[in-house]
């Protein structure tokens, strides 16, 4: 006769379908329920585990929701300030050219206040994988416009909507590091759904394979959510980036290496 | 190996020197009058001989931001400009002095505010020795008066930067960095192999991994690491302390100038005292820590201080607070990108100090 179930019979090794990565640490996150920020951290630490660069990893933080990444992915980090992530990194990937170099930045980081330092990064084909969190806002500070917010969108700087006359219009900075000779791989994705979460890792995964190769700067646009700053459910918030941000934000390649394209 | 003698501008002597101290990385800026640095270096190529980085930036924030992604690493990394663009690194050197990084940042000097000019200035002493940037901070502050010590202050700089965890700065000024004179070289050193407990490298199983961060967010936490910053900038203040002093020792009046002012009151002391006029000259070799001790001592012996500065009076400051309140101190300099010349400091001196 089948006796019932407990808990202590289902949790065997047999059955672990899902597991805590080793990268990631016991520290919680200080993320917003439902917030993007959180799946991406656990993609990146996902990549660093299975290609065992734990020992040849330095990761560079942002200043953005994200400042606190060095508390969540056992590798080495530096912080930089508010937009000097690129520099940072191609400074360390120059005298460390053997080892595993990226930065995890968002928006107002990247597109606005470093935008120079994206430019020129990409420019001069720095070895380094940059990971660009775009959730059209600025959420640390409290939700204010970003470079990236997209017409017509509430933010708590633009409070009726973002008049791009007045405001001036998003900038699309992937699309113009996809231009720049540095750059190797460029594309954009998402992590709302297991679809994208895949998709994205794969990405990862290429951009790691690159940078062994010393091919060029790899640059992964992640279009991400924000329920705080946009002041919605975690659910809606999924559903209005696909239904407002990715016709503006299109998910895909943006620029493939040369050898794959012409297969 | 034995050292080698040149003819050299300190600018050149600024980047001959890092190639020898075996230092892993420059990042810089053009900016008059300290070019002759990155262009020294673009033309040595030290990556083809020691290894040594060499990269010019888009600016000044991405060299400053350059040095703190290399230091992070342990590396002996470098960055030089002059006023404007050290204006600009200042967000840069807080954040470096907030992570306890070591990096040596050499200011060449020229008049402002804004743009000014491109002439020899004193002028940015407040910015340099006082913090610069936001936050509780002190770099170690090194002021040559000739090319050979632009020279060697490359080494000591390092040496301080690395022992304390802390920025230093050598602040020059365009005269220095111009003018050509004879310098003896150190010999080549190797870049160092050893790698800081700190430094970010990668994390191996065997330790917990590094983090190079200025953030607290507890206060508290912020509270207890500035107190460790104080408490490391009093250990510099007890130890680190350089000057020279030309005969002080029967001086009735005393000069107190660092850098090209100090050149210049070498010479002031030699025509005053022609004219038996008891003067002799402190000059700070380190600018912080200041020898304020030493001057506080002479304070009870001599009747005047004059702070010889090409500013508007900013060492005045630290020479009144050295002294405090025990003898006189009055300001004589010159502006805008002028070299105060020995004569008339001489003449200042005599009208209105001793006459007036
Ligand atoms: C020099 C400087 N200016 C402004 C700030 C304040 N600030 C902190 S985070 C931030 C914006 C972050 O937005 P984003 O990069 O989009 O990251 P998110 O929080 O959205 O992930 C700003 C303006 C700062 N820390 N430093
Ligand atoms: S404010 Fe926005 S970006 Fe920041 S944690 Fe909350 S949801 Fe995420
Ligand atoms: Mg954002």
């Amino acid at each position: 006769m089948a006796e019932a179930t407990g808990i202590k019979d289902i949790l065997k090794p047999e059955n672990l379908v899902y597991n805590k990565t080793k990268i990631m640490t016991d520290n919680v996150l200080s993320y917003c329920p439902g917030c993007g920020h959180g799946t991406a951290h656990r993609i990146l630490a996902e990549i660093i585990g299975e290609e065992g660069l734990q020992s040849q990893t330095i990761g560079v933080s942002p200043v953005g929701c994200s400042v606190l990444l060095y508390n969540y992915l056992d590798i080495d980090w530096q912080e930089a300030a508010h937009g000097r992530a690129p520099a940072v990194a191609t400074a360390i990937k120059r005298l460390l050219p053997d080892k595993f170099v990226f930065t995890y930045q968002g928006d107002g980081d990247l597109a606005a206040i470093g935008t120079a330092e994206t430019i020129h990064s990409c420019n001069r084909g720095e070895n380094i994988l940059i990971i660009f969190i775009n959730n059209g806002i600025y959420g640390m500070t409290g939700g204010q416009m970003a470079p990236t917010t997209i017409s017509g969108m509430k933010t708590s700087t633009s409070p009726y909507g973002r008049d791009v006359k007045l405001m001036g219009n998003p900038l699309k900075i992937t699309d113009i590091v996809a231009t720049l000779p540095g750059t190797y791989y460029v594309t954009r994705q998402s992590v709302h759904t297991p679809a994208n979460v895949r998709k994205t890792k794969k990405a990862m995964r290429k951009a790691v394979q690159y940078q062994k190769l010393n091919k060029g700067t790899c640059f992964i646009e992640i279009v991400s959510n924000c329920p705080s700053g946009w002041k919605m459910t975690p659910v809606l918030s999924n559903k209005w980036m696909e239904e407002n941000m990715f016709p503006f934000y299109p998910l895909g390649d943006i620029k493939v290496p040369e050898e794959k394209s012409a297969q | 190996m034995e050292k080698e003698l040149r003819l050299m501008k300190g600018n050149e002597a600024v980047a001959e020197a890092a190639i020898r101290a075996g230092a892993d990385g420059y990042f810089g800026y053009p900016i008059t009058p300290q070019s002759e640095i990155l262009e020294y270096l673009m033309e040595a190529s030290p990556w083809k001989t020691t290894g040594m980085v060499v990269l010019q930036a888009e600016s000044e924030i991405a060299a400053i931001n350059m040095v703190y992604g290399g230091a992070a690493c342990g590396k002996k990394v470098l960055t030089t400009s002059s006023s404007p663009g050290i204006s600009l690194k200042q967000e840069g050197i807080t954040y470096i002095a907030g992570a306890e990084l070591p990096c040596l940042i050499v200011n060449v000097v020229r008049g402002g505010p804004g743009l000014g000019t491109i002439q020899p200035a004193q002028s940015d002493y407040f910015q340099a020795v006082k913090g610069g940037g936001h936050g509780d901070y002190h770099l170690i502050v090194l002021a040559p008066a000739s090319v050979q010590e632009m020279a060697d202050f490359v080494g000591l700089g390092f040496d301080l930067a690395f022992k304390y965890r802390n920025p230093a700065m050598i602040l020059s000024d365009g005269a220095i960095g111009q003018m050509m004179e004879k310098v003896w070289l150190s010999p080549q050193q190797e870049r160092s192999k050893s790698v800081p407990a700190w430094a970010t490298t990668g994390k191996p199983s065997t330790r917990k991994r590094n983090i190079i961060t200025s953030l607290d967010l507890d206060p508290n936490a912020q509270e207890v690491f500035n107190q460790k910053l104080i408490a490391k900038y009093n250990e510099i203040k007890e130890k680190e302390v350089r000057y020279e002093e030309l005969r002080c020792d029967d001086a009735e009046y005393l000069f107190v100038a660092y850098g090209t002012s100090a050149r210049v009151c070498m010479k002031s002391v030699q025509l005053a005292r022609a004219q038996g006029i008891k003067v002799g000259l402190l000059r700070p070799i380190t600018l912080y820590p200041y020898p304020s001790k030493r001057l506080n001592q002479l304070a009870d012996r001599v009747k005047v201080m004059i702070s010889v500065e090409m500013s508007a009076g900013q060492m005045i400051e630290d020479v009144l607070l050295s002294v405090n309140g025990k003898v006189p101190v009055h300001h004589f300099g010159r502006m805008g990108g002028i070299v105060t010349n020995p004569e008339e400091v001489v003449e200042n001196l005599k009208s209105k100090i001793i006459g007036g």
